[in-house]
């Protein structure tokens, strides 16, 4: 699918800079080229895919949708699937938090919502396409679903509304369903010019940290030997993943600057499911979208919340670590 | 003269909102108070879901996303 950008990498740098593809040099730029060009490609078709069903689904839409329809538990689906097609910023995480449970929508699936929603979006995907193919994007598009479904299952049943701050629970003695929207009634060509500029926009945003993450991924490939973690990560230690997403959490990155670092990472000798935890628990829990949501819970609850994820997240360490 | 709101707790992209809003308010030359909401209580009253949120005389203009000067130089013409 790719062929004619290396194809491209191979004529920039092998023949007009004239950089022979023998020399360490020559094989480390060329890598360079050929995966920065192949990740701006993803990235801007996939923001623009999703910009477009964004455009038709925006996030008013997807609360008044779960908050009028009960669906027997398939709510937790829809929450999940609407947490991967709308883009999230951590800072938006509690005036949606807030929004939803204003609207009726109960606290379990607002949760499931919140933990997919990081973790599995337009930038992520592609990102990840790019590093390590369409087949693991796949299955972690999926487990970070199922995550957010069982983990929003879990937290609902486990009745914590009477730890949310004081005044966020007088929202939700009086929440009601929103009335209709009044949808823009526009055709694709005339939304199109917005979704291509915003594409453009996020592209821009993250490219100096794909960038940095590649140069570092660039310096450690060329740097350390093969299977370097292998010595002191690997699949037999059972403490690994646990760790990975511990030191994690307390980091903060989006996923543009984590999985370059994380491809190289798996390129050296860490198993790939203790990886993807670690970058599970980089962009997806977080201690300042800890501190935004002491705005409306009550440290206990964040605790719990946090506790519940980062369980979650281990858990589907060693599932990827058992079946990659 | 307007009323411009911007609704954000405090990231980045607020911020660049902020700023642009000034920008184009100062390029127009038009008059307008400019205000930032950043407490999440006060910004609740609106009804917002994604942040930064743009509003011009208590209509939201933007939602979820960065307003670049120029497109707030238009949105202010109207």
């Amino acid at each position: 699918m790719f062929d004619w950008l290396q194809y491209f990498a191979d004529w920039l740098i092998y023949s007009v800079f004239g950089i022979s593809a023998k020399t360490h040099l020559g094989e480390a730029l060329n890598f360079f080229v050929f995966d920065t060009l192949k990740i701006f490609v993803l990235l801007f078709v996939i923001i623009t895919v999703m910009g477009i069903v964004n455009s038709y689904f925006p996030v008013d839409k997807v609360r008044n949708f779960l908050s009028r329809n009960k669906m027997h538990g398939l709510e937790y689906l829809f929450a999940s699937s609407f947490g991967v097609i709308t883009p999230f910023c951590s800072c938006s995480s509690v005036p949606l938090f807030i929004g939803f449970v204003k609207g009726g929508i109960p606290l379990g699936i607002t949760f499931t919502y919140l933990i997919t929603a990081p973790l599995v979006n337009e930038v992520a995907i592609a990102i990840f396409a790019g590093a390590f193919g369409f087949k693991v994007t796949a299955l972690y598009v999926a487990t970070g679903i199922v995550l957010g479904i069982i983990g929003g299952f879990i937290l609902g049943k486990l009745k914590l509304e009477k730890y949310l701050s004081s005044w966020v629970q007088g929202i939700i003695a009086n929440a009601q369903t929103e009335e209709q929207l009044q949808g823009e009634k526009l055709s694709l060509w005339q939304r199109f010019p917005t979704i291509l500029k915003e594409a453009i926009n996020i592209v821009k945003g993250v490219s100096i940290y794909i960038i940095i993450g590649i140069a570092i991924g660039g310096a450690m490939h060329g740097f350390l030997p093969t299977g370097f973690f292998e010595h002191y990560i690997n699949k037999g230690q059972w403490y690994a993943v646990p760790l990975a997403v511990i030191m994690g959490v307390p980091m903060y990155s989006n996923a543009a600057g984590v999985i370059p670092v994380v491809q190289v990472l798996v390129a050296k000798g860490v198993p790939l499911g203790t990886a993807i935890a670690f970058m599970m628990g980089v962009i997806g829990l977080s201690l300042p979208e800890a501190m935004l949501l002491k705005k409306v819970m009550t440290w206990q609850l964040i605790a719990i919340y946090f506790g519940t994820i980062a369980f979650f997240m281990i858990l589907s360490g060693y599932l990827f670590n058992i079946i990659l | 003269m307007k009323q411009i709101k911007v609704l954000g707790p405090g990231c980045p992209k607020c911020k660049t909102t902020y700023n642009n809003v000034l920008e184009a308010v100062k390029q127009t030359g038009i008059e307008a108070e400019v205000t930032k909401i950043e407490d999440i209580e006060e910004m609740m009253k609106y009804n917002v879901l994604t942040t930064p949120v743009l509003m011009i005389d208590e209509v939201a203009k933007v939602k979820g996303r960065i307003a670049d000067v120029n497109e707030i130089k238009q949105l202010l013409s109207q």
